[in-house]
């Protein structure tokens, strides 16, 4: 009972959230000066042209009318037509979703497992001078962020050593069979491994730049929650079963270890997605930061308002799953 | 022929001259209980945790041997020390709060050992779980295997720490002060049910504890340690009939339940302490010349 | 016998040196620009492109660091983009600092409505993307250093306020606090003569490492175009500039990027060097 209240009211807390992002969205277009028509107008446009678009988009009627028609349409699905692409916004973004889906779940594994091995790998060499470098090294990867690491990766993987791909998401010329934009799934269902491959090798430096400062903190947090929890009774008696250190650390300690990290990991994971903006733009990524990034150059207000409420509902989406998450795994919660 | 037998056990704080173990040497047979007695610092845990291989990193031991059933710990690969002792010794901790992986269920956690280094079917582990339940009083042992550890009490918890303890048949049992954390109600029964689930299995115990009136109803034997050394090593009825060492004699005067009950407790005197310092020393300097 | 915590240790005080003098002498040589740079970092000069530095075989003399395609000096375009990276860091830092901090402060002290306020906009914040968000509002003022500064401030405002409102809270709750108001002080003058000597380390902290993230927002700016202008010399734009002609002329691209790094790097050591300072648990 007490679960479904505190559920509720995170739905709640959510939904203000959300339709919070929705007005600063619109407002902050039309409020800051300037004629959001004048500016996605080329130059020399007359202002017949201006009138008719004006009329249009419905920038004619006062703002708070225009709010209601928009999100009125936004509830039922119609997020207006992208002003350069001449297409529903929702088709647009759900159209390139996949992709920025993929990559970011590609980092987070990345992420997730570099960040794992490490502090794993620190906590069973507590003391040493693995964990010293371990620690220097989190502390490197934190202190710069995505985009310094996308542009060194470029540098290194992509001129000095041109192993992976530094542009795209895939290599033109090949023929996809794919029926959905989820490409890194389909392949696989599809069985093929070729198109797997070369996605992959397309998605890798892009997915480790995003990685690289989500695993030091995963790889901090978890450290230090598993070095608390090796000093504790239930550790220490397991060790006197006959259980080897790895075993103590991943079945003993571990599964204690990860709650306080689990949280911290949720809010980092929208950073991650956050990130994607300019390292899809880095990579020539075709998601859907680069195409934002794309909507805003164009001044493209339709697409921009479709993509920026996207990315706040996945945002408050992700941090919801890990509120529920933590619920589920926390046996305390579970049957309190 | 003993089960466990220290041999000039010697350990000091990694990289420091700090010593924590002073020779110590003692044994316990099978089936026979031990009491380890001495004051806080004394290292009567420092010698429970060198058996059941758990020190602390920063110690190391630097001398001595501890045999296990005839075989040397220190001859051992980690994996194998490991291995033996994990099927041959068992712990009963001190806090049965902090004691139970709050993660885990309770079946696992008593049967673990049993699947995992002793290689028994997990169906069998279970029906000795449910047994071992029984024989610790635990009422619905069925519902307590499914709990989690924070839906139990602490007495509860420490019975089910010492059916585990009991679950591979161990040899050696060390209790680390297993009623210490508990209430003073809890404490009697607890102390009952180990001595009658020791009587019962016939297992050696080494009962680490800083109450002489414990070592008094449970054990056999004692070793009374000062300083990382064993200063007297006796059995219980000529020890409390009459203790051999000054220190012995000071600690028994300074314990509640055996002093006059109308006189009033006498501290362990600065005399004595001093004393028993100067053994110490004394050892200390055979020791870095032989 | 080495421990690897004092190693640590150790490293943290060289780190803390090292960051404040790679600092110190970016800031003067971004000073004296005008003085030390060995060319005009506006001068074009065709037959000059893609010069490489120095040590490699066909260097032009005075162009040190080599010239991007346009033939102007690297060099002296590094020295000039510290200018502008710096005048972002102080100028955004101190604003952010200074909103952020203070709406944390309000919010975590006097808390009941103002609290409820900030924390519902803090949490609509955050499910902004800050990049997008940045280049939305860019988008909106166009282009130029004051629509920098301010994009900065309205997005990086509750990385100040979040931490702040938790700290002015925790220490609200304390005795000293009770007493003085006891004492009959007003709620007012209690958050700024009690809670935020209290608080003003963190700030600090935050105020350090918020300079760097701006010294990065305005790269990310220039990156995608939307920085003051594609003229003027930013490490962001000469970095976009050498990402064409990465297989080229590497020069372009790499030093802008070794000096943008090592800049982020050292606010970031800095921050957390003086937080390991202000920590009495660590210290």
């Amino acid at each position: 009972m007490q679960i479904f209240r505190t559920l509720l009211l995170r739905l709640a807390t959510t939904a203000v959230t959300l339709v919070g992002a929705a007005v600063i969205v619109f407002f902050v277009i039309r409020v800051v000066p300037g004629n959001p028509i004048a500016m996605m107008l080329p130059p020399g446009a007359t202002e017949d042209d201006i009138r008719r678009l004006t009329a249009l988009y419905g920038f004619d009627k006062s703002i708070p009318e225009q709010f209601v028609i928009w999100a009125g349409g936004v509830l039922s699905g119609d997020f207006g037509m992208s002003i350069t692409a001449r297409q529903p916004v929702l088709d647009l973004v759900l159209g390139r979703l996949p992709a920025t889906l993929e990559l970011s779940l590609m980092a987070l594994v990345i992420a997730v497992f570099i960040g794992g091995v490490s502090a794993l790998t620190g906590t069973r060499e507590r003391g040493t001078r693995i964990e010293a470098a371990i620690d220097v090294s989190n502390g490197m990867a934190l202190s710069v962020p995505d985009f310094l690491w996308g542009l060194i990766l470029v540098l290194v993987f992509g001129v000095a050593f041109p192993i992976f791909h530094i542009s795209g998401r895939i290599t033109p010329s090949l023929d996809l069979p794919f029926a959905t934009n989820f490409y890194l799934i389909e392949s696989v269902i599809r069985l093929r491994f070729d198109l797997w491959l070369d996605l992959v090798s397309h998605m890798l430096l892009p997915a480790l730049a995003l990685a690289i400062p989500l695993a030091a903190i995963i790889s901090q947090l978890l450290k230090q929650s598993l070095k608390e929890t090796m000093h504790l009774d239930y550790v220490t008696l397991s060790r006197t079963k006959g259980y080897g250190e790895t075993h103590v650390i991943t079945r003993e300690a571990l599964p204690n270890a990860i709650l306080p990290t689990l949280t911290l990991v949720g809010v980092q994971f929208t950073f991650l997605i956050g990130g994607t903006v300019i390292i899809e733009r880095l990579f020539s990524y075709e998601g859907l930061g680069n195409m934002a990034i794309d909507a805003v150059i164009n001044r493209d207000l339709p697409l921009i308002q479709g993509i920026v409420l996207l990315f706040a509902l996945i945002f408050t989406g992700v941090n919801l799953a890990v509120d529920l998450l933590y619920a589920v795994l926390n046996p305390r919660l579970r049957h309190a | 022929m003993s089960f466990l037998t220290l041999e000039g056990l010697s350990a000091r704080l990694k990289g420091t001259d700090h010593r924590l173990l002073r020779k110590v040497s003692l044994s316990v047979a099978a089936g026979e209980v031990r009491g380890l007695v001495g004051e806080s610092g004394a290292g009567k845990s420092m010698i429970g945790k060198a058996i059941l291989g758990i020190l602390p990193r920063s110690v190391e031991i630097v001398a001595g041997s501890i045999v296990l059933d005839g075989v040397d710990l220190q001859s051992l690969s980690p994996r194998e020390r490991r291995r033996k002792i994990g099927a041959s010794c068992a712990l009963i901790p001190q806090d049965p709060l902090t004691a139970l992986n709050p993660s885990r269920r309770i079946a696992p956690q008593i049967t673990d050992r049993l699947v995992d280094i002793l290689g028994w079917e997990r169906k069998r582990a279970e029906d000795r779980a449910l047994e071992l339940l029984g024989e610790v009083h635990i009422a619905e042992p069925e519902r307590v295997l499914r709990s989690y550890p924070h839906e139990l009490s602490g007495g509860m918890r420490q019975r089910i720490l010492i059916a585990s303890a009991f679950a591979a048949e161990p040899k050696l049992i060390v209790a680390d002060e297993p009623t210490t954390a508990l209430d003073v109600t809890v404490q009697k029964q607890i102390l009952k049910l180990i001595g009658e689930m020791q009587r019962r299995h016939g297992t050696a115990l080494l009962f680490v504890t800083h109450d002489l009136g414990v070592v008094s109803k449970v054990c056999q034997t004692l070793s009374v340690l000062y300083g990382g050394m064993v200063v007297e090593d006796s059995d219980v009825r000529s020890f409390f009939a009459a203790p051999g060492h000054a220190y012995s004699r000071a600690l028994l005067a300074a314990s509640p339940k055996y002093t006059d009950p109308d006189g009033s407790l006498t501290p362990v005197p600065d005399a004595v302490i001093e004393a028993v310092r100067q053994e110490v020393a004394a050892a200390d300097r055979t020791w870095s010349h032989g | 016998m080495l421990d690897g915590r004092s190693l640590i240790k150790r490293r943290a005080g060289a780190r803390l040196w090292l960051a404040g003098l790679w600092l110190g002498g970016l800031f003067a040589a971004a000073l004296a620009a005008p003085l030390i740079a060995p060319q005009d970092p506006l001068a074009q000069d065709l037959f000059l492109g893609r010069m490489p530095p120095f040590w490699m075989a066909g260097a032009e003399p005075g162009y040190y660091l080599g010239t991007d395609s346009l033939g102007r000096d690297v060099l002296s375009r590094i020295l000039y983009g510290a200018r502008i990276a710096f005048l972002v860091a102080i100028v955004a830092g101190s604003l952010t600092c200074l909103i952020g901090a203070g709406l944390g402060l309000a919010a975590g002290f006097l808390r009941g409505w103002v609290d409820l306020a900030v924390s519902r906009l803090i949490d609509i914040w955050m499910a902004f993307p800050p990049v997008l968000f940045a280049i939305l509002l860019i988008a909106v003022m166009g282009p130029g250093l004051f629509s920098i500064i301010l994009a900065i401030v309205v997005i990086d405002w509750t990385r100040f306020a979040r931490v702040v409102r938790a700290e002015a809270m925790a220490q609200g709750a304390m005795d000293y606090v009770a007493s003085a108001e006891v004492a009959g002080r007003s709620r007012l003058s209690t958050m700024i003569v009690e809670i935020l000597p209290n608080v003003l380390p963190t700030i600090v902290v935050l105020l350090t490492l918020e300079m760097g993230i701006a010294v990065i927002v305005e790269a990310i700016l220039s990156f995608v175009n939307l920085s003051v202008s594609t003229d003027d010399p930013t490490w962001g734009g000469m970095i976009a500039e050498g990402r064409t002609s990465i297989h080229q002329a590497w020069w372009v691209i790499v030093f802008p990027l070794i000096t943008l790094f090592l800049t982020v790097l050292s606010f970031s050591q800095l921050g957390e060097g003086l937080k390991d300072r202000f920590d009495p648990v660590l210290r």
